[in-house]
């Protein structure tokens, strides 16, 4: 094999699987560029590979050929191509006509929000199976990260069980603050839309009557790091108490709803919480929580002060 | 990644000994909302700290509003806080809670000078609220982690807080070290109590 032919394969296998060419035309245009013009024969290969990826709409700066494989938990910035090995944990219902696929991907290290857009084509991909993807670019949006899918991504379904993680993360601490926002809540009740609504206006759907929520966004701070933490419905009535229907008849006594929050802050605050739960974007969500009552020990730290 | 939003700041936990010695304040930048630090005798910067402590007598001593002093003791002496209309919330806790009772606090280092020259150092609840008994033994031993890593760090060469303490202290730390032992052997005589009575 001459060295054009090695390069025109090489470029080859770098092309996505439906691009619509083959080696010998590849070969014709290197030599074309090579033994008529005399162009470098790297020179020439970028100039090949950058016009077939032209034609499938992909930016040649970007189409890196050799993505590193990384790890769905140790995705931390927008715009890297990189290849992922997940398994497809869910399929949502896609909002927007442009999107073909969209859904959540994981791996032992976590999970992340996938879309395949309608225009790549790509095959379908199903639930619960493993899949390895070359070339997704990884995105950001207010803290949370996801992977595009692409005209150029390699899908290969592999035969193999992912034991997916969820980025369960451990805090323990005193709680130090409850934000605003916390308490007894009204969401836009418009469907798909959970926005919590401020003096009775969802911005996006304008005035609306609302559904009654409970959550707690706080603070838990062990001297050392402070980290957000949100308490939802369940986790808000397991740590203070207080039910829902509970906190809408202290609302009504009182008319006025500010009087949960003042509650909940006068139950918690102060007190020394162990939560886990997944982190998305700057907050844990909380799954488990308890209030820690055990003595810890102070013998080892007696034992350092003393040697110190 | 976190926007615009600014790092909330780490409520430090230090002993009433050393809170009371963090006389020198200071500000890392010349902006005019630039939040103020108290200097740790141990060699960290303190904008916010969590106390809990046993809260032994509440006093209104403002004299056209109400502005009210509380005393809160830890094992190596006593926290003061003020609270006054603008800290409605732990005015109103400092008014209405029945002493003794154990208190946490979260709030801001004030440093003042009385008549006679010397600083005094207070807290600026933001919250204040009643806890337990298993709250106050979980602070004492965080507190002295957390101040026995202060002292650990003490000589590290680029612990510029801990310079600036050396600087505007000495480096009186010796003493730190005693109270946090003291305060770890409280803990012990407590457990130790019920078996006294046989």
């Amino acid at each position: 094999m001459t060295d054009l032919d090695q390069q025109a394969h090489d470029i080859h296998a770098q092309l996505p699987d439906d691009a619509d060419v083959d080696v010998d035309e590849i070969i014709d245009r290197l030599d074309t560029l090579v033994n008529q013009y005399s162009v470098p024969t790297e020179e020439a290969r970028r100039t090949v590979m950058s016009s077939y990826l032209e034609d499938t709409d992909v930016d040649a700066a970007d189409a890196q050929t050799d993505n590193q494989q990384i790890d769905i938990g140790e995705i931390n910035q927008p715009e890297q191509w990189v290849d992922v090995t997940g398994k497809i944990v869910e399929l949502w219902e896609p909002r927007s006509d442009a999107i073909g696929q969209v859904g959540l991907l994981g791996d032992e290290t976590g999970t992340i929000k996938f879309t395949a857009w309608a225009k790549s084509d790509l095959p379908t991909l199903h639930e619960d199976r493993v899949y390895q993807l070359g070339s997704v670019v990884t995105d950001e949006y207010e803290g949370d990260y996801s992977v595009k899918l692409n005209r150029t991504t390699t899908i290969n379904e592999l035969d193999l069980e992912i034991e997916v993680g969820d980025n369960t993360t451990e805090a323990e601490g005193a709680l130090v603050d409850i934000q605003g926002g916390s308490g007894l809540i009204k969401r836009c009740p418009k469907e798909d839309c959970t926005r919590v609504l401020q003096n009775g206006r969802c911005s996006e759907h304008g005035e609306a009557d609302g559904e009654f929520d409970l959550r707690i966004k706080s603070v838990i701070d062990d001297g050392e790091t402070v980290q957000d933490v949100l308490f939802n419905r369940e986790a808000t009535e397991e740590l203070t108490g207080i039910t829902l229907e509970e906190a809408q008849q202290m609302a009504m006594d009182a008319l006025d709803t500010s009087v949960v929050a003042d509650e909940m802050r006068e139950l918690t605050l102060g007190h020394y919480y162990r939560v886990t739960g997944p982190i998305m974007g700057r907050y844990l969500l909380v799954n488990e929580m308890e209030q820690i009552t055990d003595q810890p020990d102070h013998e080892e730290l007696l034992i350092k002060a003393r040697s110190m | 990644m976190s926007g615009n939003v600014p790092m909330r700041e780490v409520a430090q936990r230090a002993f009433a000994t050393e809170f009371n010695d963090a006389t020198y304040t200071f500000r890392e930048s010349d902006e005019e909302r630039a939040p103020v630090y108290v200097l740790l005798p141990t060699g960290e910067k303190a904008n916010r700290v969590f106390v809990v402590g046993t809260l032994t007598e509440t006093e209104d001593v403002g004299s056209d509003e109400e502005y009210w002093q509380g005393r809160i003791v830890d094992p190596t002496g006593t926290f003061f806080v003020y609270a006054g209309q603008y800290q409605p919330e732990a005015a109103g806790m400092l008014r209405e809670t029945d002493t003794p009772a154990f208190v946490a606090v979260v709030g801001k280092p004030r440093t003042y000078e009385t008549d006679d020259g010397t600083t005094n150092v207070s807290l600026r609840p933001e919250h204040l609220s009643v806890v337990t008994e298993a709250d106050r033994h979980q602070w004492v031993v965080e507190t002295a982690e957390r101040t026995l890593e202060r002292l650990d760090a003490f000589d590290d060469p680029d612990n510029e807080y801990a310079e600036l303490a050396r600087d505007q202290y000495g480096a009186m730390i010796g003493k730190y070290r005693e109270t946090t032992i003291n305060a770890l052997e409280s803990l012990e005589k407590e457990q130790e109590e019920p078996d006294e009575q046989f």
